[in-house]
């Protein structure tokens, strides 16, 4: 393999990587608040996927960015308002099967609204211009994708650490009740956490989908699942972890792929997730935690 | 009051049951034959099997009746999804032969259609597939028909194609456990050594693979020139894009499952020259039921809120339709070992050229039509026909 090659597969493999953290962080921030595994997360990232071409249809594409944004983080605090919240007191397992629903729904509502013939993702001029660099050969939102990535974690993370929302954030993930008790509005920090994760799923979708040009009503099922096993990967609740982690399974799938083993691509970021949970089941950067009484 | 509620919800479910239920009940005086439709609605080839049962549903629009001992019948269709699954494919089949069905229909996909096979053997039920082009659909079963050409064919026309075209290295992409895309791969690449050529990259991606960056790196490394990738729908436009994308120029071509305008619509301007085989040719009717059926279906599509570009699937289902009811007629009898019988007898001109079958079930066709992308859209290159 050139030198050539070797480099174009790891410029693959860090812009998935990239794409795959934003959605990671999505499903950390939410186990970090409600100990939920949100599975309709992939899907949100799917519907943002649909918003843009549908936006991109009638507005000029910045416009249209702005609308798929904002219509995506709606529906993160909608989804979690209608199917979520009346559960709050209910066993943790209710709220997870409602969230199977959510995703379940969302994927039949998008085939019987939109059919399952995959869409076209419409271009963005200035992010599909194809960069030549010698013999590299690479469209912009490639090189755009961990960039971008990695300034959104910086601005999460001071946002975390450094707000009173961040704070209010970080009191709700260590004690739900006794941050209750000490006046923190419960909902409006769960809204704000859905806000920010269904926000960086729509930026990553936009990126993904970019990349890849076509949208179906199960393309936010494996990429969904990938991201999982990610945030898991890292410690789930734990943000830089997901970043890590995310980075980390795009980076090995393409290489895996580069080298000839495609079949075991999809096989080597599960099996991943069960030796991690086997011999670190807090992650890489999860912290030990005790059980409460 | 919440559990008032609670059994006012199990009553209303209850009898929404019922009223599905009543729906299926027989109209009093009216015969009927129940013919089953067996595609795939959702999953990644739910797009090209709706394009198929739609020109079943028109056929069955054209002719709603069979005459069996004189007497007239209503047909009736029963669709299953079978959701591109293998697994949802049995379940699927085995809903359709407790509904009652005389035929089946379909798939769109080798790989569920013999997933099914079995089943339909089993409860001696004759199965027509339109477009499923693998040999195993067949092969062995006594009770599956086909209407359409087979893979060996189609990749020994595509392999001539492309050596005839100067090619002399070809790179071959399927997906893995697609039947499908893997025999056809297969055939294509014996066909393309056997005239002489080489094949310098063999690569395989997972269902659902998004990025195929990787696998497109390592052909360019190889320098193939040109590029054979059958594989469905969803996955078409992907490749030619991220092909052109890399700045691999060589020549791509595939199979009869591209043949779709939404490949052209998702790859836009990377689609030019895309070269692919298929069955049906809208522009050069072959017979005077395809005359009329390219003017009637066009007006369908458009009332379907479909592109009206005559996809060659629907063609397929509407010959597998039409020769279903031919069986049933010959047959005169809606028993499933008698159609059957009268399957290996049927001789009639489809839209899709002449239908008969050989000892195997598979029709008899030795033509295929060569494709080329031009201009945003499908333009008739040649037929080709392989003895």
């Amino acid at each position: 393999m050139s030198m050539t090659t070797i480099l174009q597969h790891c410029l693959t493999g860090i812009s998935l990587g990239g794409a795959y953290a934003l959605i990671a962080i999505g499903y950390t921030l939410v186990y970090g608040i409600l100990r939920l595994i949100n599975f309709a997360h992939g899907d949100i990232f799917m519907m943002a996927g649909y918003f843009m071409i549908f936006a991109l249809t009638s507005f000029p594409w910045p416009i249209a960015i702005l609308i798929t944004l904002v219509v995506t983080t709606l529906m993160g605090i909608g989804i979690e308002r209608a199917a979520y919240k009346p559960l709050r007191s209910a066993p943790r397992m209710s709220i997870m099967i409602s969230a199977i629903g959510v995703s379940y729904l969302l994927q039949n509502l998008s085939t019987y609204l939109f059919t399952a013939i995959p869409r076209g993702y419409p271009e963005i001029p200035f992010l599909k211009k194809i960069f030549q660099m010698g013999e590299l050969s690479a469209s912009f939102v490639t090189i755009l994708t961990p960039i971008l990535t990695i300034i959104l974690v910086v601005i999460l993370m001071i946002l975390v650490n450094k707000t009173k929302t961040g704070m209010a954030m970080r009191a709700v993930s260590k004690d739900f009740e006794t941050a209750k008790l000490m006046g923190i509005n419960i909902n409006r920090v769960i809204s704000v956490t859905f806000a920010i994760g269904s926000f960086l799923a729509g930026v990553g979708s936009i990126l993904y989908f970019t990349d890849r040009m076509s949208v179906t009503p199960f393309s936010g099922t494996l990429p969904g699942l990938k991201c999982f096993v990610a945030a898991v990967f890292g410690g789930i609740g734990n943000i830089p972890g997901a970043v890590v982690g995310g980075f980390f399974i795009g980076i090995v799938e393409t290489l895996l792929v580069a080298l000839g083993y495609s079949t075991f691509s999809d096989a080597f970021t599960f099996f991943l997730l069960i030796v991690m949970l086997l011999v670190r089941p807090t992650g890489l950067f999860g912290e030990k935690t005790v059980e409460k009484v | 009051m919440k559990k008032l509620t609670v059994c006012l919800l199990v009553f209303l479910l209850a009898s929404s049951v019922l009223f599905a239920a009543g729906g299926t009940e027989q109209k009093s005086g009216v015969k009927e034959v129940v013919i089953g439709v067996f595609e795939p609605l959702t999953g990644e080839n739910g797009g090209g099997g709706y394009q198929e049962v739609l020109g079943m549903r028109y056929a069955n629009k054209v002719y709603p009746t069979v005459k069996i001992n004189g007497e007239t019948y209503n047909v009736r269709l029963v669709e299953a999804d079978n959701k591109s699954d293998k697994t949802e494919a049995v379940t699927a089949a085995q809903s359709l032969i407790s509904s009652g069905a005389s035929v089946i229909l379909g798939s769109y996909g080798s790989g569920v259609s013999i997933a099914a096979g079995d089943i339909f053997l089993d409860n001696k039920v004759p199965a027509i597939g339109a477009s499923c082009t693998n040999p195993q659909v067949t092969l062995g079963n006594d009770y599956y028909y086909r209407v359409c050409f087979l893979d060996p064919f189609q990749g020994t026309v595509m392999a001539n194609y492309a050596w005839q075209e100067g090619a002399k290295k070809a790179a071959v992409i399927t997906q893995l456990g697609d039947d499908y895309s893997s025999g056809l791969g297969n055939f294509f690449s014996r066909a393309f050594q056997g005239l002489g050529g080489s094949v310098v990259s063999e690569q395989r991606f997972q269902t659902n693979t998004t990025d195929f960056k990787s696998i497109l790196t390592n052909i360019k490394a190889a320098n193939p020139d040109v590029i054979f990738a059958p594989s469905s729908i969803a996955t078409a436009p992907l490749i030619i894009k991220q092909a052109r994308e890399l700045g691999i120029t060589a020549k791509i071509m595939a199979g009869d499952t591209w043949e779709n305008s939404s490949i052209i619509e998702n790859a836009g301007i990377s689609a030019e020259g895309v070269v692919l085989s298929t069955f049906f040719d809208d522009a050069d009717p072959a017979t005077a039921e395809a005359a009329k059926f390219i003017e009637g279906f066009k007006k369908y599509l458009v009332e379907n809120k479909q592109p009206d570009i005559i996809p060659a699937v629907s063609a397929l289902g509407y010959d597998a339709y039409i020769t279903a009811l031919k069986a049933i007629e010959l047959a005169n009898s809606t028993k499933g070992p008698a159609i059957r019988d009268a399957l290996a007898k049927v001789d009639l001109e489809g839209v899709t050229g002449r239908i008969v079958f050989d000892a195997n079930g598979d029709a008899n066709k030795d033509m295929a039509f060569i494709k080329v992308v031009e201009n945003g859209q499908f333009k008739f290159l040649k037929t080709v026909s392989v003895m």
